[in-house]
This record gives C-alpha cells, structure tokens and sequence, in this order.
C-alpha cells in the first residue's frame, strides 16, 4: 500500500524563484579529532519546501543539521532567515536563529528533560522572553497540535516512544519557527506512530529539513532529496530518484 | 521493568491531607525534623520513640503502606553499617545503637516527603526556598535521568545474562565481576555523551543558562499551622522527652 505522490502535482510545491530561507555554501568542518566530516556542501532551502536527506551513518548528516542552528560552527556560509551563522555570530543573532529554525533530536529522551509535558513544551517559548502564562498558553496550543493535550501534567517517563516523540516535536513548534529539522523522527516508532506522524506534518506550514534512512516515509512527505557521501552532497533530485539511484531502499537491487 | 523510585514516584502522586500540603512547608519541617532527630543524645530511647510514633502518624495521614515504607527506609542500614561497627569497636553497644536509629528515621523522614509530594511541586519548592540554582538544577536531572539510565542498566544486565551462564566456579565470577566492571564502564561513557546531546538539545530551544523560575502557589493558612504543630512537635520530643 505504498503511495508515491507525484510532485508536480502538490498545489503547494515551491516556485524555484523564491529566496532561500536556508543557504549554504562552501560549508567545511572537522571535528576535534581531525576527522573531516564536512567537506564542501552547498545546499538551499526554500519556503515551505520539504527536503529529504539521505546518506550512510557518519556521513555527515547529523554534523550538517547541528551547523544549520550554530550549534556547531565550521568554515564556509550560511544563511538562515537572512541571518549569517559563523563564528562570530552574536548570542542574540542566535538566538534569533534558533527560534526560527526548529529542531528535533532524534533521541526523545534526550530532549525531554522538564518534570512535566507542559514544563517542556513550554521550555522554549519561556527561553524566548515569554511570560509565564504565554508560555504555557504557547505550549498547550502546541501540545493540541500533535493531539497530546491529555499528556500536559505528565512526567515524561510516563509516555510511549511515540508519544514522546510527539511531545519533542510540540517542544519545537511552541517556539513557531519557520523550519522544521527533524533527525531521524521515524526511529522506534511503530507503524502507525509513523502513520500518525506524517499525517501531523504533512498539515505543517513550516519548511521541513527531514533526516532519515527510510526511503518510503521520505518518498511520503519530502518533494525533493539531496544525499550525502563523506561529507558532501553527492545528488540531488526527486526523491524516488534518488533512492533508486543510490539503492537505497529495502526493496531495491 | 522499573526501580525502587517508581514506587515512590506512583505513591507521590496520591491524594491524602499530607499530599495537598504545600511541599515549601513540608521542606522546611524536613530540616527541623533532621536537625531534631540529629542532635538527639545517645542516652534517649525514648526520644527516637517519639520520633518514630510522630513519623508512624504522618505516614498514616499519608495513606501510605506501612510495611513497604518501613522497608525502603531500611535500604539505608548497610550504608551506615561502617559508622555503626566503628562505634561498636570504639564505645560499645550503647554507642551503637543510637547511629542505626537516627540514620533510620532520618531517611524515614525524608522518604516520607517524597512519597507525599509530586516530584515537579517538590522541585518548585527548592527554588522557591532559595536553594542554590545549580543544586536545583542537578537534583532536577538525577530526577528525571535516573529512570533512563536504570532502564538501561537493566537492559545491559540482560543482554549479559543471556550470553553468559550462571556463575559456577570461582573463575566464572571473576568473568562475572569483568563484565560488571565494563557495564558500568559502558553505562558511563553514554551518561556522558548523553548529557552532550541533551545540553545540544536545550541550547536548540534557546537556553541561555537560565531557567525560568516558578510561580509561588499561595501559602495557606493550612500550611502554616502544618509548619507549626510539625515544628512543636519536633521540639517537644526533643526537649521535653
């Protein structure tokens, strides 16, 4: 029951003419140890666009997406909302970034670390300047976004992987950024958490930044796919393009 | 599978006379209580009685059960169990006898507070209190951490078992303890990636090393005479027992 989309069918698909909301080029970065996870990548991103990153583990993925909120700094440009991210970039300019550039970690547990549901969605409105009870008003919208608003006085440990996933993923959207970079998001998910999950972004207006290695929850929700190979864009193309040139799906070869 | 702190995490969230006082009031008369029951003298076993008789009441305003909370405050015993064998060897019985109670119905008391309030309320009360942020803040994610790395530990304890047999011979354990050592070794390692990847996370959502402070809930006229008769109640034990 695999549906492929067709792209140019998507009322919504991107006019190539709008300006880039995210911009990269050049980008280089090695890591401590003098391993070179980036070596040159170029790459934009454009309003309301869904992209689709591939690439074997350690390739450069994850080093990429951590660079795109300067969380990690390397050599090269970028440009995200208009704003440039390098080493000099000010805390505030970050601050401004991070809030416009949304990003779920793929492991859950990691991101939720409040006592309570509401405590964590509401952890980044309130880093935002946000009074308290706007926080918390934020956060509830969020939370009935992903059809979590039952779960608000919850401990985090008390939920499902799916579930905790869902509440990550209000914890970004309670921060209303225009981008959405999601790390693997289809991990210890069930079928129908997938399922549940892509209906939820699918009616996302946000530009969304999709780490994965699962071709078919790609082919699903992304219109185009770039793949990485030690540390550069190796393609880019239409999803199903991609994955079939790179074999990259269980079904292929 | 879950711990020892999943029992007093689902009895936390009860509802008794004792759950719904404020937890800022139940903190301080913790402190009274452990400063009480620390500077009681060696030669007063009637003092420790009053001490347990009072703890024996709050647990049953608490609708806790007896025997389980009696049990998990025990866990402490081996913990003190050196400082009691010193006294022994260097003052005797008599010496002894005093350090088991006071750790006992020290860790008592404090279990009592804990299982009587919702972990998020006690952690409000800390701030609220003014104990030091990063305190706070390291007690916060003990909380919330200890489910995960137990979880796995339990994990990695299994995925041993089902590799290796049961220990039989005195080489088999010393195999035994090697993979302990290097479980615990492992368990660490991650600890410590995970707590890159969970500052990563927070720095995401904006964190700029301040995390916003509760919101003080009214301190009713209840809490306050709760801090009062629980104060008396200390004391009187105290100096009049």
């Amino acid at each position: 029951m695999k549906s492929v989309p067709s792209i140019a069918a998507r009322p919504d698909a991107p006019s190539p003419a709008r300006k880039p909301i995210v911009e990269v080029r050049g980008l280089r970065y090695r890591y401590p140890d003098g391993t070179l996870a980036l070596d040159g990548v170029d790459f934009d991103l454009r309003p309301g666009e869904r992209v689709a990153v591939f690439g074997a583990n350690g390739s450069g993925k994850t080093t990429f997406i951590l660079h795109l909120n300067g969380l990690l700094r390397g050599e090269g440009f970028i440009e995200v909302c208009g704003r440039r991210i390098d080493r000099d970039t000010n805390a505030d300019a970050l601050a401004e970034v991070r809030a416009r550039l949304g990003l779920v970690f793929q492991n859950s547990d990691e991101q939720l670390f409040m006592p309570t549901v509401l405590e964590d969605v509401a952890f980044g409105p309130s880093n935002q300047g946000l009074s308290p009870e706007e926080a918390s008003a934020r956060a509830r919208t969020a939370l009935d976004q992903v059809g979590m608003s039952d779960a608000a006085g919850k401990a985090p440990y008390h939920l499902s992987a799916g579930e905790k996933r869902r509440v990550a993923l209000a914890g970004v959207l309670a921060m209303q950024p225009e981008i959405l970079v999601l790390d693997e998001p289809t991990t210890s998910l069930d079928p129908p958490g997938q399922r549940e999950l892509l209906r939820l972004l699918r009616h996302l207006p946000q530009a969304i930044l999709l780490v994965t290695h699962d071709a078919d929850f790609a082919a699903s929700l992304a219109t185009r796919a770039v793949f990485f190979e030690r540390g550069r864009i190796a393609a880019e193309g239409e999803v199903r393009e991609i994955t079939e040139r790179f074999h990259w799906s269980r079904e292929s070869e | 599978m879950r711990g020892a702190h999943a029992h007093v995490e689902r009895w936390s969230r009860g509802a008794s006379p004792l759950h719904s006082l404020d937890a800022r009031a139940k903190m301080i008369a913790l402190v009274v209580l452990l400063a009480a029951i620390a500077t009681t003298p060696a030669g007063s076993p009637w003092m420790f009685c009053g001490f347990f008789a009072l703890l024996l009441a709050a647990i049953f305003f608490a609708r806790l059960p007896f025997v389980a909370m009696l049990a998990r405050a025990a866990l402490v015993l081996p913990f003190s169990a050196v400082f009691v064998a010193m006294a022994w060897w260097s003052a005797g019985p008599r010496a002894a006898f005093p350090l088991v109670a006071k750790s006992f119905l020290s860790v008592l008391a404090a279990l009592l507070v804990a299982a009587s309030t919702p972990w998020p309320r006690l952690l409000d009360a800390l701030a609220l209190l003014r104990v030091p942020r990063p305190l706070v803040l390291v007690t916060q994610f003990l909380g919330r951490y200890l489910f995960v790395v137990t979880e796995q530990a339990l994990q990695m304890r299994r995925a041993a078992q089902s590799r290796q047999g049961v220990a039989r011979k005195t080489k088999d354990l010393s195999r035994h303890f090697h993979a302990a050592a290097g479980a615990v070794g492992v368990l660490f390692a991650r600890s410590s990636e995970r707590a890159d990847s969970i500052y990563h996370a927070m720095v995401a959502r904006g964190f700029t090393g301040r995390f916003p402070a509760p919101t003080a809930p009214p301190f009713a006229l209840r809490d306050a005479a709760f801090l009062f008769f629980s104060i008396a109640a200390a004391l009187a034990i105290r100096l009049a027992l």
